[in-house]
């Protein structure tokens, strides 16, 4: 099975960092992949998007056509990559952000207010982590004890608190999907 | 087997160029090559090199001119406006016959242009990317693992031959990460090569690294030296990445970033029964034109696909000796062709049967 993501939103909402705990917890696991950021000015506050390939074998482009798994954290995002997702793929979208719901019926839609329960569990920042949790839960793209490892990769020992509350935010995600 | 860390491309070009020995990094910032620099100035203060940001790119090429005189591993990276800048350096170096490492992460062009990936820079960076009668050495890395290895080797071969080399990446290959295996350190600035100009404390005559011959003879004797040099790198150092060929009756023949779209284009028509394979260059200059014309015999039609307006495929129909018809697909500006579009002109090349 190759895992082709698209992470999707506005910059500033952590959707780089989703991705990159991805492509770490699969290194992890000793897997082919690859990890593609939009670039540039639109990081800062414009529309931000990245690109995780998760593969038993070597990942050829880098660039996802078309996503098997879509997260998205605004709506722009949602008109956007809707209709590029594979039939059968699934999509979370985050519902305290996005306005409208996805039209496609040949694929597996799962709404999260994430952003909503990143604020009542006092981790507003955290809203991503979320719904990466219920991405991992719901595809096994990755292995919990890989997500662990990586996300020690990417917080720094100073940070050590931050790991606490990333665990907190996907475990939630995790909870909403059971 | 090896540990593989995940690494941005100009990330690992930044540690491999540390690892192979270099210590000298000069640079100006540019999008979307940053990470090159941002790298150099959190490590090389560690180790005791030097990473210096410049006043300007013009600035940044000369002082590798001067660290390469004295027979050291020196770099400097950009991206594509800022490589135009440092082309009069560039010549130097090649007429002064000194290696140096020139990293080009392209982005769209011409002009200021934009910041999206391109491979617009192929002319620029094949026919000498500057005046004068010279070239550098052109590898261009399809992946963060070449990214890494043809940093390495890319002073390797400009220590060999004396001279420059240039890593012609996109910014799709410097912004994506992927799992590298690092290589082996190097001894960093391994005793000076006896050209090197560093002092002679009175025991020999002292060497001289200067690119101007005003009597016409002697500049004539040093460009004809310097092409049988360049006579023994297309001989010797040529590489390229064959896929799929063994049956092909279409080539493509693509770099870089958009090899690699062009792969999944070419396993999808292969599971159509379309025989096509591809000929990736490693190195641009020199041109893998040996495979080409040996494929020229067996294959129906070459496909190019680049991020230029057909830059390579002048040099294919040259390699080829315009004997087979030769497509383009392309998209500038920053747009990266999908590997739909990809599969569709391979299926347009198969309809044309050639």
């Amino acid at each position: 099975m190759e895992y082709q993501i698209v992470i999707a939103g506005f910059g500033g909402q952590g959707l780089l960092f989703s991705g990159k705990v991805l492509a770490y917890a699969a290194l992890m696991e000793q897997r082919e992949l690859s990890w593609l950021p939009s670039y540039g000015p639109e990081m800062r506050g414009g529309t931000a998007n990245c690109n995780v390939i998760i593969s038993d074998s070597p990942v050829g482009s880098p660039i996802v056509q078309n996503p098997n798994v879509l997260m998205v954290m605004n709506t722009p995002s949602l008109e956007k990559y809707e209709k590029t997702v594979v039939p059968g793929g699934k999509i979370f979208v985050d519902s305290s952000l996005v306005s409208r719901k996805v039209e496609r019926t040949d694929v597996e839609v799962t709404y999260i207010p994430a952003t909503k329960m990143a604020g009542e569990m006092g981790i507003p920042t955290l809203a991503n982590m979320i719904l990466l949790g219920a991405i991992v839960k719901s595809t096994g793209c990755v292995g919990d004890e890989a997500v662990l490892a990586g996300l020690k990769k990417i917080v720094s020992a100073k940070h050590a608190d931050l790991l606490d509350a990333n665990l907190a935010a996907m475990q939630a995600g995790k909870d909403f999907v059971k | 087997m090896q540990e593989k860390t995940l690494m941005k491309g100009n990330e690992a070009i930044a540690e491999a160029a540390i690892l192979a020995g270099c210590r000298h990094y000069f640079g100006y910032p540019i999008t979307p090559q940053t990470e090159v620099a941002a790298y150099m100035a959190k490590k090389m203060p560690k180790i005791g090199g030097t990473f210096l940001q410049a006043e300007s790119e013009i600035a940044a090429i000369n002082m590798v001119y001067g660290v390469a005189s004295t027979g050291k591993l020196a770099m400097t990276s950009s991206s594509s406006p800022g490589i135009a800048l440092k082309a009069e350096g560039i010549s130097y170096l090649a007429g002064a016959d000194l290696p140096a490492l020139i990293v080009n992460v392209q982005r769209g062009g011409p002009g200021l242009g934009g910041i999206q990936p391109s491979q617009s820079d192929y002319f620029l960076a094949t026919r000498g990317p500057g005046h004068g009668d010279f070239h550098v050495l052109v590898l261009a890395p399809a992946s963060v693992q070449e990214m890494a290895d043809l940093t390495g080797k890319a002073f390797e071969l400009a220590m060999k031959y004396r001279m420059p080399a240039m890593l012609l990446a996109d910014g799709t290959m410097g912004q994506m990460m992927e799992p590298v295996v690092l290589p082996e350190p190097k001894e960093p600035n391994p005793v000076p090569p006896a050209w090197a100009a560093v002092g002679t404390e009175g025991k020999r005559f002292h060497n001289v690294i200067n690119s101007l011959y005003l009597d016409p003879l002697t500049l004539e004797r040093t460009n004809f030296e310097r092409f049988e040099r360049y006579a023994a790198v297309e001989r010797d150092e040529t590489m390229w990445e064959e896929f799929m060929m063994e049956d092909a009756e279409i080539c493509v023949v693509s770099c870089g970033i958009t090899a690699r779209v062009s792969r999944n284009a070419i396993v999808e028509a292969r599971k159509r029964g379309i025989k096509v394979g591809m000929i990736r260059p490693i190195t641009l200059w020199p041109f893998p034109k040996k495979p080409l014309l040996a494929a020229a015999e067996k294959v129906k039609s070459f496909l190019c696909v680049e991020l230029n307006m057909g830059q390579m495929k002048e040099d294919v129909e040259l390699a080829i000796r315009c004997k087979k018809p030769v497509d383009l697909c392309c998209r500038v500006g920053g747009m990266i062709p999908s590997p739909d579009e990809v599969l569709a002109a391979i299926v347009k090349a198969n309809e044309q049967g050639g």
